[in-house]
């Protein structure tokens, strides 16, 4: 039942050219094209854990967070050429939200369930008190990085692929990560922890690891989005617990939690519908968002790609053989 | 032979209650062994006990002579001693191959091989496991989406695949159609002459473990009241009152 390998490539090959071209195609939308990108990475970072992996965490901004404070504060105290700077910062911000992954990982990822959401809900908020108190990385003011250097208008561009650049890095490792040995490890640990222990496995290995791939793209995502956005604010913009931090959580559950393509589609939904509601709802945008969240929740439980493999088993590769000889039990 | 699983004077108590007092057992290998008793005798948390669930208070517990009464669950089951669940436990979102798979031998799972595919050998194993339970028509169903019954036989599959030199069954035959009751005792004698693996099961079922075990030990009160052939066991006073509760 498996797809044709063919068939397979034909989605991300269609959705590779089409973001190849996208910004020739619509330049006036870059920008907005550039933070679909953004999504994308943010909701396929948090179903590793949250989804492929039953560890619901609301804490995921902090790696944001830390990536692009790291980021700017190498542009603004290392003297490199910008684009040196930028993907030097860049890399420290990876690195620096990795370390700090495993450090905090290594206590908070042996809380379960409910008691780990609740543990990492004050991250996000008190990384954001913390750098707002802290005049090396400008306190409550934030932080601005450095002008972009090239033609007006090649900076949304050169934005616009860099996004497109660390989604189009993201989605290939998780499905890579997925695929082996490593994914059925974290299923396993969704599903029944304690007896992934009774058979031997080192969760907490598994555990770490996926909690430091996921701060590793955030990290690497905060430097490109602080730049994007033009300025560093503690708690708007950088540990943003309230709208980044949900929204990755939402956009994930919308497309459908645990699949590989579910958070992609999520992602674009919720993109998409957001920047309708601004655009059209403005000043109700916040109702329309809150509503649907309430529909999300309330007809799509299980998310779309949920609720469609729960009514066609089949396609998904799930059913009885029926030419294998007969099954007892 | 000196004994695969060896049990020293266990203590266990949870608050005032008593739940294993002074149990000795030992097991040796390529046996079928039988732990039987009342309900409540104490025969679920010696099995905790020994796989490292919880600490003992007193005692010791070796494996292959080796001490393992302070080691933890999974240091316990790398070292190739299982057990199953009277609760059925497998991975319910997960179809019946993919439970299967990682069910790999703990050494196969080292910090590189952890990341790889699994190989068309284990593919091949865990298909023949599951064609081995019956479960084989049902392989691309998620393990949720199976009766009780046939979840109890996905997690001996399971554990068969990891290859364990001894597995602790509780209850395994709770829950299963009798009819097919004689096919999953076959399939538990098969996978201790094939495979080698030794066996410690505790069932209620009086008749299945008078055939199953060569030797059986009896809980009651948390107590070990006695041991021996089943044919004795079975004639054994004691156990009689134990079971219909005499005065």
């Amino acid at each position: 039942m498996k797809l044709p390998a063919a068939r397979a490539l034909a989605a991300p090959a269609a959705i590779l050219v089409l973001g190849l071209f996208a910004p020739a195609l619509a330049p006036a939308y870059r920008s907005q094209m550039a933070f679909l990108w953004v999504m994308i990475v943010f909701a396929l970072t948090w179903d590793l854990l949250g989804g492929q992996m039953g560890y619901n965490s609301f804490g995921n901004v902090l790696f944001f967070g830390i990536g692009m404070y790291a980021c700017v504060v190498v542009q603004r105290d290392f003297h490199l050429g910008y684009y040196s700077a930028l993907f030097v910062g860049m890399a420290a911000g990876a690195v620096l939200a990795v370390a700090v992954g495993a450090l905090i990982g290594s206590g908070l990822l042996g809380l379960r369930g409910h008691y780990f959401a609740i543990g990492t809900l004050g991250i996000g908020i008190a990384a954001g008190e913390l750098a707002g108190g802290w005049d090396f990385v400008g306190g409550g003011g934030g932080l601005v990085p450095p002008m972009y250097p090239g033609a007006v208008g090649g900076r949304e561009t050169f934005f616009y692929y860099l996004t497109f650049a660390i989604a189009v890095i993201t989605f290939p490792v998780l499905r890579w990560l997925y695929s082996g040995r490593f994914g059925l490890a974290i299923n396993a640990i969704r599903d029944d922890e304690d007896k992934a222990e009774a058979m031997g496995l080192r969760t907490t290995r598994y555990k770490t690891t996926a909690w430091c791939v996921s701060a590793f793209f955030l990290g690497l995502l905060g430097g490109a989005v602080g730049n994007l956005i033009g300025f560093v604010d503690p708690r708007e913009v950088a540990f943003a617990s309230s709208t980044y931090g949900v929204w990755m959580v939402l956009m994930a559950i919308l497309g459908g939690k645990g699949t590989l393509w579910g958070p992609v589609l999520g992602a674009a939904i919720f993109h998409v519908t957001q920047e309708l509601f601004w655009k059209y709802l403005l000043g109700w945008q916040r109702v329309a968002l809150g509503l649907l969240i309430v529909v999300i929740v309330v007809f799509f439980p299980r998310g779309i790609l949920g609720w469609a493999r729960e009514k066609w088993p089949e396609r998904f590769g799930h059913g009885v053989d029926e030419a294998a000889s007969e099954g007892g039990g | 032979m000196t004994p695969i699983l060896e049990v020293q004077h266990v203590r266990k108590s949870f608050g005032g209650v008593v739940a294993n007092n002074d149990v000795s057992l030992a097991v040796p290998p390529g046996k079928i062994y039988g732990l039987i008793g009342p309900n409540g005798s104490g025969k679920t948390t010696l099995f905790n006990s020994i796989v490292g669930q919880h600490p003992v208070d007193g005692g010791s517990i070796r494996f292959e002579g080796r001490e393992i009464t302070r080691l933890r669950v999974p240091q316990i089951a790398r070292l190739g001693l299982l057990r199953t669940f009277q609760q059925t436990r497998i991975y319910r979102g997960m179809t019946c191959v993919q439970n299967m798979l990682i069910s790999v031998s703990p050494a196969q799972l080292g910090w590189r091989s952890a990341y790889r595919r699994s190989s068309p050998a284990e593919e091949r194993k865990a298909e023949d496991l599951l064609q081995f339970v019956g479960l084989h028509a049902k392989r691309h169903l998620p393990g949720g989406d199976l009766s009780f019954g046939q979840q109890k036989l996905l997690e001996f599959a399971m554990a068969l695949m990891s290859e364990p030199k001894m597995l602790l069954l509780d209850e395994p035959t709770a829950g299963i159609n009798p009819t097919l009751i004689n096919g999953l005792l076959e399939r538990l004698r098969q996978a201790n002459r094939e495979f080698g693996i030794t066996l410690l099961v505790i069932e209620h079922n009086m008749r299945v473990i008078m055939q199953l075990a060569e030797y059986i030990y009896c809980l009651a009160h948390g107590e070990l009241l006695a041991h021996g052939k089943p044919e004795a066991v079975q004639q054994d006073q004691r156990v009689l009152d134990a079971y219909l509760g005499a005065t």
